[in-house]
């Protein structure tokens, strides 16, 4: 019961803490779970930032599952998910109650109009990040510009596909590669 | 009924949403866009929202959305369908995590997916950073003020590590850009 109890605290302080998103909160969670808590290794943390990355849904909830599952099991992962999410559901209601009157003001409404400059860019960022990251080989590289000019193209044209489906491309792109590859017993 | 359309919703986007929380905002808005839940600017207003505040921002815009489409019952049920999947699929993986990381075919598909969600992050942060003086699908209507801010914010987002110098953090853009705003509107 302790742990559960401290699974859940420890994980709503992380998620009240960290702002700017996932990759943000990587960095707090490793000092907390690892460097303070010693729950789960470097090593793990390494692994399980992967499979975050390479499974659907926010990085920071896949994080706090793995770790609340290794803690304490089914009921830890609860408590490490229900604990990450909250802060900012709370915050999110109390703010979102008042902000639909709060964007006639009109400084604030100005603001936004700023804001909105950043947030494009931010994105636009990340992806360049990402980029840096991200293996030059053909395949790869082919895969990110055929997909960005896809959604482009979807964006501006409004066509009635949607990300997914591009997504749902890549996917079967990667099967189809490894089908072909696995047949000439190669390694990857 | 509005529960079940923002429970499917979102749980598409939680299904959905590889890569984290930029790889979801091309999702969110398919997904909210084409509900009619709330329209292109006020979603852009949301994700501004959603970045500023804590927590991971696809659970942010799912709270945000939700409660303005439902109220409380609305944000519970968008931010749960949203969690889900991450929460069950990182579940069956700590079954199968040390054969999972060996399999060359679960790596093959990694190695097309990584790419092509940065693909629609980029394009989406090129449609995103247009939109915000250039009026894409309409008119064509353009605004040289919001361009000037565009411009320099760019320059602040993007030139620091060219020159070594760290970089400017999400936090600090957003409270320049407001600054901005109020500055120059």
């Amino acid at each position: 019961m302790r742990i559960l109890f401290d699974l859940f605290i420890t994980f709503v302080k992380i998620g009240f803490f960290t702002f700017g998103g996932g990759y943000a909160m990587l960095s707090v969670i490793e000092d907390n779970c690892v460097e303070k808590k010693k729950w789960i290794t470097h090593d793990d943390m390494m692994n399980v930032t992967v499979i975050a990355e390479s499974t659907p849904g926010p990085i920071a909830i896949n994080c706090a599952t793995f770790i609340g599952y290794r803690q304490a099991g089914i009921l830890g992962s609860i408590a490490a998910t229900v604990g990450i999410v909250f802060p900012s559901f709370a915050v999110i209601l109390i703010i979102s109650g008042f902000l639909d009157n709060f964007l006639e003001i009109e400084v604030v409404k100005n603001a936004f109009r700023g804001i909105k400059c950043a947030v494009g860019i931010l994105i636009i960022s990340a992806a360049v990040n990402m980029i840096k990251n991200m293996k030059k080989k053909p395949l790869p590289v082919a895969v990110l510009i055929l997909s960005a000019l896809a959604m482009l193209a979807i964006d501006i044209f409004s066509l009635g596909f949607s990300a997914i489906t591009i997504i749902v491309f890549a996917a079967i792109l990667g099967l189809a590669v490894f089908a072909v590859k696995g047949k000439k017993s190669e390694k990857i | 009924m509005i529960y079940l359309d923002l429970f499917l919703g979102f749980l598409k986007v939680g299904c959905f949403a590889f890569g984290g929380a930029y790889a979801a905002i091309p999702l969110i808005r398919d997904v909210v866009l084409s509900y009619g839940w709330v329209t292109d600017e006020t979603l852009t207003y949301m994700i501004a929202v959603s970045e500023m505040t804590p927590g991971p921002i696809m659970v942010n815009l799912a709270t945000y959305v939700g409660r303005s489409q439902a109220g409380f019952t609305g944000a519970f049920v968008a931010t749960f369908a949203v969690v889900f999947p991450a929460f069950l699929i990182m579940l069956l993986c700590m079954f199968v995590f040390n054969s999972l990381m060996k399999n060359r075919c679960f790596n093959s598909v990694i190695s097309t997916l990584k790419p092509c969600v940065t693909g629609l992050i980029l394009a989406v942060g090129i449609v995103m950073t247009a939109e915000a003086f250039f009026d894409l699908k309409g008119e064509g209507g353009f605004d040289p003020k919001a361009l000037f801010i565009t411009v320099l914010l760019a320059a602040a987002a993007f030139l620091p590590p060219v020159f070594g110098k760290k970089k400017i953090s999400p936090i600090m853009l957003i409270v320049v850009s407001a600054v901005l705003g109020v500055v120059v509107f």
